[in-house]
């Protein structure tokens, strides 16, 4: 079954349709390449420009100048030339660049001299108590709903956690008259010093007046509870109440209908793991980022890596990255792309970069919301607690792949998205060494689940018959 | 709980099933913002506890908004978008055989 008509080669494969894959095949398409941007959504924009051109949320300012910027993003990139395929899960890699990708519930392999991975960033995971009840999902979640859908939490509504995204969340809410009950803020008051020698170059980064017309907006209509240190959902089938405490505080409850967790985002590196390419642990943003030259190419040959996916900087920085690697794929293929627009994007992205090390101060997560322990559950879809994986660490298991084996944990659809940086920061504490030492899941084709049926459709080739079945 | 902002006029709709109750859905929607619109709480079941989950990452990660649709399982609620005539159902626990 063969629902879209995909090539068996191309020169260009870029994967994911955010800033930077729209970007990246913008250029190659334009500098005469043969290029395909394959995306799971539904319609180009990524997250960030979610829904972009068929949001049901009309009225501009609701969402903000930062979001219809990506409207431009969009229109270049249908003109390029480029094919676009929606809809499309990626579920295989190799370092040969054989791609395994399905589309409507069929699968098929395709091809491309130089791939782009530009997958984007995931929600970093927020493991407390009740974080699994119906009524708690993530603030990116609720932004989604709002972009593409025209929804907006009703009753009781409260916000927890840190990082520009929950500011911005909270904006778009009340600019679109939702009610926000309260914000949970769980910045540690450590961080406000800490992330002072680093004001002066955000100033300059263009994020200054944006970032600050907007916490203070939001500051004058909505409770915000400071320096939260602790934080449970509490219910039986869904989320009823959300129990916090400040410091040394007592604890104290709010009812809520909805609980919306953010604690910032990580590199979605799931895809890049799979086909080999090296990645290392990022101290300043806790998590793994791959290892790339200033152009993106990554530890594999013809592979390049741009975009959040590439190490967490926001969606401009994003969209240049994504033109830096591609104008290197041009080159390197033995197309050309003229010098000032390599300048230029070179330029853009260190204006870009200056504000950085200010938010990943400011908003490093604090480690008690980071390193849960006790009943909360770690891996959400084999339920598997932070006091199994402390135990099982102190019993001599060294690294999440054992873990896996010991406890399942990491073994559900997921994939380790929601669970392998909290288990890779509990090894590495539980062991006394650094994460880098204690590693990641070993990932393995599909990097998304399909079914035997697909499998069994295609050519056989030695990704499909290593790869294994969805439960 | 979810609400609608007040959208265009123009804006489609599509009739669905879920779990046997007719809900007119927006064209456009996905299955898991259908869902939530319909004021449906939770989408599955886990397999290891029986616990009810509702979808929680809205992009295709989580695989908590999980439920049968048009009678095949484990599709995820997120990603796929309504049809007029589509049959959702909630999930229990694993991927029953045979769907
Ligand atoms: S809600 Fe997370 S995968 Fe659908």
């Amino acid at each position: 079954m063969s629902a879209v008509a995909i090539r068996d080669a191309y020169d260009v494969a870029v994967v994911g349709a955010g800033p930077a894959g729209l970007a990246a095949a913008t250029v190659c398409a334009k500098a005469g390449l043969s290029t395909v941007l394959l995306d799971e959504q539904a319609s180009a924009g990524g997250q960030i420009y979610r829904a972009i051109t068929e949001t049901p949320v009309r009225e501009k300012p609701v969402l903000g100048e930062s979001y219809w910027r990506g409207a431009a993003l969009v229109e270049a990139f249908r003109s390029s030339g480029a094919e676009h395929v929606a809809g499309a899960t990626v579920w295989s890699l190799t370092r040969e660049r054989e791609i395994g990708v399905s589309v409507g519930g069929g699968a098929q392999l395709t091809g491309a001299r130089r791939v782009i991975l530009c997958t984007g960033a995931l929600e970093r995971p927020f493991p407390i108590p009740g974080w699994t009840l119906p009524g708690v999902m993530t603030a990116g979640a609720a932004q989604i709903l709002l972009k593409s859908a025209g929804l907006v939490a009703s009753g009781r509504t409260v916000l927890a956690g840190c990082g520009p995204l929950l500011w911005l969340l909270a904006w778009q809410y009340l600019n679109a008259g939702a009610n926000i009950d309260a914000i949970l803020d769980t910045t540690a008051e450590e961080n406000r010093t800490r992330a002072l020698p680093h004001v002066p170059r955000f100033l300059l980064s263009g994020y200054f007046l944006e970032g600050l017309k907007l916490v203070r907006a939001v500051k004058r209509e909505v409770r915000v509870i400071s320096g939260v240190t602790a934080l449970r959902a509490i219910g039986d089938t869904g989320v009823r109440s959300v129990a916090f405490r400040r410091h040394g505080d007592v604890e104290e409850t709010r009812l809520a209908d909805t609980l919306l967790l953010h604690q910032g985002v990580a590199p979605n590196v799931n895809l890049a793991l799979s086909a080999g390419v090296e990645h290392r642990w990022d101290e300043s943003q806790l998590c793994w980022a791959p290892v790339l030259d200033d152009e993106g190419n990554s530890s594999v040959e013809g592979i390049a890596v741009a975009g959040d996916g590439a190490g967490i900087a926001g969606a401009q920085a994003a969209e240049w990255r994504g033109r830096l690697a591609a104008i290197a794929a041009a080159r390197a293929l033995g197309f050309s792309v003229p010098a000032v627009e390599e300048a230029r994007a070179r330029r853009e992205l260190k204006r870009c970069l200056r504000g950085r090390a200010f938010l990943d101060t400011l908003y490093r997560p604090a480690k008690s919301f980071r390193q849960p322990s006790g009943d909360t559950i770690v891996c959400r879809c084999e339920e598997v607690t932070a006091r199994q994986i402390t135990d099982t660490v102190a019993l001599g298991c060294p690294g999440p792949n054992q873990m896996k084996a010991f406890l399942r944990c990491g073994m559900g659809l997921c994939q380790g998205r929601l669970c392998g940086l909290t288990v890779t920061e509990l090894i590495a504490e539980g062991r006394g060494v650094p994460p880098q030492q204690v590693g990641y899941y070993r990932l393995r084709p599909p990097v998304k689940p399909i079914t035997v049926a697909e499998l069994a459709a295609l050519p056989k080739t030695e990704a499909a018959v290593k790869a294994v079945v969805r439960i | 709980m979810f609400q609608r902002l007040p959208l265009e006029p123009s804006g489609s709709t599509v009739g669905i099933s879920i779990d046997g109750r007719r809900v007119e859905a927006r064209a456009g929607d996905t299955v898991a913002a259908a869902m939530l619109a319909a004021g449906v709480v939770r989408c599955r079941t886990t397999p290891v506890s029986g616990a009810p989950r509702a979808p929680y990452c809205m992009m295709g990660v989580c695989f908590d908004c999980l439920v049968t649709i048009d009678g095949v399982g484990s599709r995820q609620g997120c990603l796929v978008r309504v049809r007029e005539g589509m049959r959702i159902e909630m999930q229990q626990g694993a991927r029953e055989l045979g769907k």
